[in-house]
C-alpha cells in the first residue's frame, strides 16, 4: 500500500530543464507546489574540470536512474532493437540542464508552420509523403512572449538580429522578430571564432555568435563565464551556467510555496474514472508515496514522458494514460545533428579553453532561409564552428587519412595537431514520419523490472538531402577559413538515442494525431500538462531546450489563468 | 599505505630503474619460452642477486588492483607501441597508462576485463609461437607487426587479437596518457606536454587563450585544486532540499 502525502495543487514530476522552468510561474501565481525529482542536488564543487568524469563515463550523475533505462534503439521493424551508448538525460535538481552545452535558440517562425509556408512558397507536394508532420497550433509570435519571460528569468546572452522588426547587425538577420534585446550581450569571441566569422563574411554570409544560457557578464548573483573548457558535459563550477537548478528553482523557492522533494522517482500517474488524473505514484528509498494533486505536469524527459504514460495503464486507459488515440510515442525524432565536418588548419587556433556555446553560426542554410526552389528537400541546416578542446579528445582527433592511428607517426602527428582541428556541428530540420515511433521494449527492463524505451526510427530522404547540402557548404566555409584538409562523417541512417530527442506526445487541436491541445493539455484527461520537446512537432535546424522551456512557461500560465476550469 | 603515497613511491623507484629491460635481465637469467611468460613480472625475483650488484638500475614492480604480474607486462608492451618513447620523448610507458587502465577496469571499465585476460593471454601464446617469448620481450618491431596483423584482423589462430581488442586499448592507452592524473596515468603530466595543452585551471582570460599552448602550463590536477570536492565538506545544506516526509 502507498503511504498517502497531504493534497497539494500541482504534482511537477521532473525539475530539468522545463519542470524547473515551470514551478516558477506557478508559485508566483500562489499555487502550491511540489517537485518530485529523481535525483538530487549538486552543486558547484561537484563540477570538476575532468574529461574522463563528465565525457567518458558519463558525468557523476546524482543517482543512475537514466543510465539503468538507456533506450533499446532499431532503424525499423526488420531489426531487433539493441540497448547502447548512454542516456543524455542527468538525473539531479536542473536536470540536463546541469551539464548541457546551453545553447539557447529561438525557432525560426518557419519552424512553426512548415506544411503551409511550403505549401504556399513550393507546393504541398514538396512535403515528404511519409511525413505526419502538421503546422503548430500557433505562429512564433504567441510563443514570442514565453522566450522573452525565459530568457531574461534564466539570463540568457546573445545578440539581438531582429528587434521588433528592425534588423541589427551582428545577430541572426534570419531570426524572428524579438520584443527587445537579450539580457545580456553574446559571450565572447575568440581568435577563431573571429577567424571563422571573418571567413564566412568573405562568402557573403552573415556570421553571429549564437545565443546561450550562460552568463557573459554578472547576472543578478552570479557571475560571468569563467571559460575555463569544461562546459561540455560539465556543470558549472561558478555557476554561470544558467540551469534551472541556480535560477529559476532557487528563486520559486523563495515563495515558501514549492517543495522539492529529491530522490522521489516517480512510477506511475493515477486517474479516476472520468480520465482525470488524481495524483502521482512515487518510490522514495523502498518505499512507494501517494503524492495527490488537483493538477499533473508531466516534465521527465522525452523518453519518460511517453514512458510514464504507456506505464500508467488503468481501467480507462488500457493502452496508457492519454493513450486511447494510440497516438503517445508517435511522430518521434532525433534531431539530426550529426554528419559533421571536420577541418584540418596549417596553425594552431588556441581553442583549450573555448565551450562548445563560444561559436559563430551561419543561419543562410536554415529552415527556409534560402530558396529551394531546386532542391530536392524543405529546410535546411545551422551551421556552427565552436571552440572547446581537451585533451583525450584531442589525441583522439581524426587522422584525416595522413597516418595510421598508433605508433610513432601518429604520436607526431597529434603531437603537431591537437590544436589544429575542429569538427562543425550542423542541426539539421528533422521531421516526423510514418515509421518511427517510442514504445516499450517488450524484453528489456531496467533494474525495477519496468521495461525501457524502444526507438524505431531513421532518417529518410528530406534529412539526408540536408546532410548533404550542409556538409558542402561547411566545406566551402572551412576552406575559406584557410583549412588544408577536410573530412566528411557519414549521412546516418538509424536515429538512435539523441540529446535532441522530440515528439511522443506531440502538441496539436487534432486529437486523434496529437496527444496534447494547444496549451499543452492532455486531450483525454483536461488536468494533465505535458511539458518539453515531447510536445514538438517539428525540430528547426537547432536545439530545442529554449523553446521548451517557453511552451512549459506558457503552459504553467495557462493553468493558473484556467485554474476552475482544469482544475476546479 | 594511501594508493597516492604508494604510488608516488613506485614512481621515484621506478623513475631509476632505467635502462635495464626486462628481457634483458631475463634473458640473462636464462630462461625462454613458458617460462619466461611465468616469470615476466617477476624481475625482481628473477634477479634478486643482481638487485645487491646495481639496485638503482633494477625496475621493480609495482602493485596492481586487477591485472596479473603477465597481463601487466605484455599490456605495457602493447601501450607503448600505440604511444611509443623511441622518439625520446615520453609516451604511454613514462605515462604509466597501465595504471591507469588497471584501476579502471576495478571500477568504470569493469566490462572490459575479460577482453583484457583473453586478448593479452593471447598476445603472449603467439609472441611465444613466433619467437619463443612473452609478447613483452619481443623486439618493437615484432610487436608492431602483430599490432598492425591485428588492425587488419588477420590474426586467424587467435580471432581475439582483432581490431576490436586494438580499438579498445588503443582507447584506454589514449585516455590513461592524456586524462587527469588523478586517476593514475598521465604521470608528471607528460600526455598534456605532448599535446601542448595548457592544464586545467579555474578561468582562463581572453589573453590566455591568444597566448594558446604557449601559456605558461598550469600542471596540477583538477583535484589538487580547492574548488572541487574531494572529501565531503561538512555542514553544507542546499536550500530548499527536502529529504522528510
Ligand atoms: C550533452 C548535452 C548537451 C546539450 N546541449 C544543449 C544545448 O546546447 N541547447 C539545448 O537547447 N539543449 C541541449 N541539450 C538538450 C537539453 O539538455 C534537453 O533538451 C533538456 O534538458 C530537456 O529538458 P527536460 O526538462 O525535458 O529534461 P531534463 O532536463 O533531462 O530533466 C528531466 C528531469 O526529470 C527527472 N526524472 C526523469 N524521470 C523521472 C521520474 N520517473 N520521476 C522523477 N523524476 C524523473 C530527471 O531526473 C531530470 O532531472 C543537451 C543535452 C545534452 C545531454
Amino acid at each position: 500500500m502507498a503511504t498517502e502525502m497531504p493534497r497539494t495543487d500541482v504534482v511537477v514530476i521532473g525539475l530539468g530543464a522545463v519542470g524547473g522552468v515551470a514551478v516558477l510561474p506557478l508559485v508566483n501565481a500562489g499555487l502550491n507546489v511540489i517537485g518530485l525529482e529523481a535525483g538530487g542536488w549538486m552543486g558547484t564543487r561537484d563540477f570538476a574540470p575532468d574529461e574522463i568524469r563528465n565525457n567518458i563515463r558519463d558525468w557523476p550523475q546524482a543517482v543512475p536512474k537514466a543510465k539503468n533505462e538507456i533506450p533499446t534503439s532499431r532503424a525499423n521493424i526488420n531489426f531487433e532493437a539493441v540497448q547502447g551508448g548512454g542516456h543524455p538525460m542527468m538525473n539531479g535538481v536542473g536536470g540536463t540542464s546541469l551539464h548541457y552545452w546551453a545553447q539557447s535558440w529561438r525557432l525560426n517562425p518557419w519552424d512553426f508552420k512548415t506544411v503551409s509556408e511550403t505549401t504556399r512558397r513550393y507546393g504541398a507536394n514538396r512535403i515528404p509523403e511519409d511525413s505526419t508532420v502538421e503546422d503548430w497550433p500557433f505562429a512564433y509570435e504567441d510563443l514570442e512572449p514565453y522566450y522573452d519571460r525565459v530568457e531574461y528569468a534564466l539570463g540568457v546572452s546573445g545578440n539581438a538580429g531582429n528587434i521588433q522588426g528592425t534588423l541589427h547587425a551582428g545577430g541572426n538577420q534570419f531570426e524572428g522578430p524579438r520584443s527587445r534585446a537579450y539580457p545580456m550581450p553574446g559571450l565572447r569571441s575568440s581568435g577563431f571564432t573571429d577567424m571563422m566569422g571573418d571567413a564566412a563574411r568573405t562568402l557573403g554570409w552573415q556570421p553571429f555568435q549564437g545565443p546561450a544560457a550562460i552568463n557573459s557578464e554578472v547576472y543578478g548573483d552570479r557571475p560571468g563565464c569563467f571559460y575555463h573548457g569544461f562546459c561540455d558535459r560539465g556543470g558549472c563550477h561558478v555557476a554561470a551556467k544558467s540551469s534551472t537548478a541556480v535560477t529559476t528553482i532557487p528563486e520559486a523557492l523563495k515563495s515558501g510555496r514549492l517543495k522539492v522533494v529529491t530522490h522521489a522517482r516517480v512510477l506511475k500517474i493515477v486517474n479516476n474514472a472520468d480520465g482525470r488524473v488524481t495524483g502521482v505514484e512515487y518510490l522514495s528509498g523502498n518505499q512507494v508515496m501517494f503524492q495527490p494533486a488537483d493538477a499533473v505536469l508531466l516534465a521527465s524527459h522525452t523518453y519518460e514522458n511517453s514512458r510514464l504514460l504507456l506505464l500508467s495503464r488503468s481501467k480507462e486507459f488500457p493502452e496508457g494514460l492519454a493513450n486511447n488515440s494510440g497516438q503517445v510515442g508517435q511522430h518521434y525524432l532525433s534531431h539530426h545533428q550529426g554528419a559533421p565536418v571536420i577541418a584540418l588548419f596549417p596553425k594552431n587556433l588556441n581553442n583549450w579553453y573555448g565551450l562548445p556555446a563560444q561559436g559563430v553560426a551561419i543561419d543562410e542554410w536554415a529552415d527556409d532561409n534560402f530558396d529551394h526552389g531546386d532542391l530536392d528537400f524543405i529546410g535546411g541546416g545551422n551551421l556552427w564552428a565552436h571552440t572547446d578542446r581537451k585533451p583525450i579528445s584531442a589525441a583522439k582527433m581524426s587522422t584525416f587519412d595522413l597516418v595510421p592511428n598508433w605508433g610513432a607517426k601518429w604520436k607526431a602527428f597529434i603531437s603537431e595537431n591537437a590544436d589544429r582541428t575542429n569538427a562543425s556541428y550542423i542541426q539539421k530540420t528533422t521531421l516526423p514520419y510514418r515509421g518511427n515511433y517510442l514504445d516499450l521494449d517488450p524484453l528489456v527492463k531496467d533494474r525495477l523490472g519496468l521495461p525501457v524505451i524502444r526507438i524505431t526510427a531513421e532518417y529518410r530522404q528530406n534529412e539526408l538531402g540536408i546532410a548533404a547540402f550542409t556538409q558542402d557548404r561547411m566545406e566551402e566555409w572551412y576552406r575559406a577559413a584557410g583549412a588544408v584538409q577536410i573530412i566528411r562523417a557519414p549521412l546516418g541512417t538509424a536515429m538512435g538515442t539523441s540529446t535532441h530527442a522530440y515528439g511522443g506526445t506531440r502538441m496539436g487541436d487534432d486529437p486523434s494525431t496529437n496527444v496534447t491541445d494547444r496549451y499543452g493539455f492532455a486531450h483525454e484527461s483536461p488536468n494533465l500538462g505535458i511539458l518539453g520537446a515531447s510536445v514538438m512537432g517539428t525540430s528547426g535546424s537547432r536545439n530545442p531546450t529554449l523553446t521548451a522551456q517557453a511552451l512549459a512557461w506558457r503552459t504553467a500560465e495557462h493553468l493558473v489563468a484556467n485554474w476552475e476550469s482544469i482544475a476546479g | 599505505m594511501d594508493k597516492n603515497k604508494k604510488n608516488c613511491i613506485a614512481q621515484n623507484q621506478s623513475q631509476e630503474g632505467g635502462g635495464l629491460s626486462r628481457r634483458d635481465l631475463l634473458k640473462g637469467a636464462g630462461l625462454t619460452g613458458a617460462a619466461l611468460i611465468a616469470a615476466s613480472s617477476g624481475a625482481a625475483i628473477a634477479q634478486t642477486p643482481s638487485l645487491q650488484a646495481a639496485p638503482s638500475r633494477i625496475p621493480v614492480a609495482e602493485a596492481f588492483e586487477t591485472l596479473t604480474s603477465a597481463e601487466s607486462a605484455a599490456l605495457d608492451a602493447f601501450a607503448s607501441r600505440i604511444i611509443p618513447s623511441d622518439d625520446g620523448t615520453p609516451g604511454a610507458r613514462e605515462a604509466r597508462a597501465v595504471h591507469f587502465i588497471d584501476r579502471g577496469l576495478t571500477g568504470a571499465m569493469a566490462a572490459s576485463r575479460d577482453q583484457y585476460a583473453v586478448g593479452l593471454a593471447a598476445l603472449d601464446s603467439l609472441a611465444v609461437e613466433r619467437g619463443g617469448v612473452a609478447f613483452s620481450f619481443l623486439s618493437a618491431a615484432e610487436q608492431d607487426a602483430i599490432i598492425e596483423a591485428m588492425t587488419q584482423n588477420a590474426i586467424t589462430a587467435y580471432p581475439m587479437l582483432n581490431a576490436g581488442f586494438f580499438n579498445t586499448v588503443r582507447t584506454h592507452t589514449i585516455e590513461g596518457t592524456f586524462s587527469d592524473p588523478y586517476y593514475g596515468g598521465n604521470r608528471d603530466f607528460v600526455g598534456w606536454a605532448l599535446l601542448g595543452y595548457p592544464g586545467v585551471r579555474i578561468a582562463s582570460s581572453a589573453d590566455d587563450v591568444s597566448q594558446g599552448s604557449a601559456l605558461a602550463p598550469s600542471r596540477q590536477s583538477a583535484y589538487d585544486m580547492p574548488a572541487y570536492t574531494k572529501d565531503p565538506v561538512a555542514g553544507v545544506q542546499p536550500e530548499g532540499v527536502s529529504h522528510g516526509h
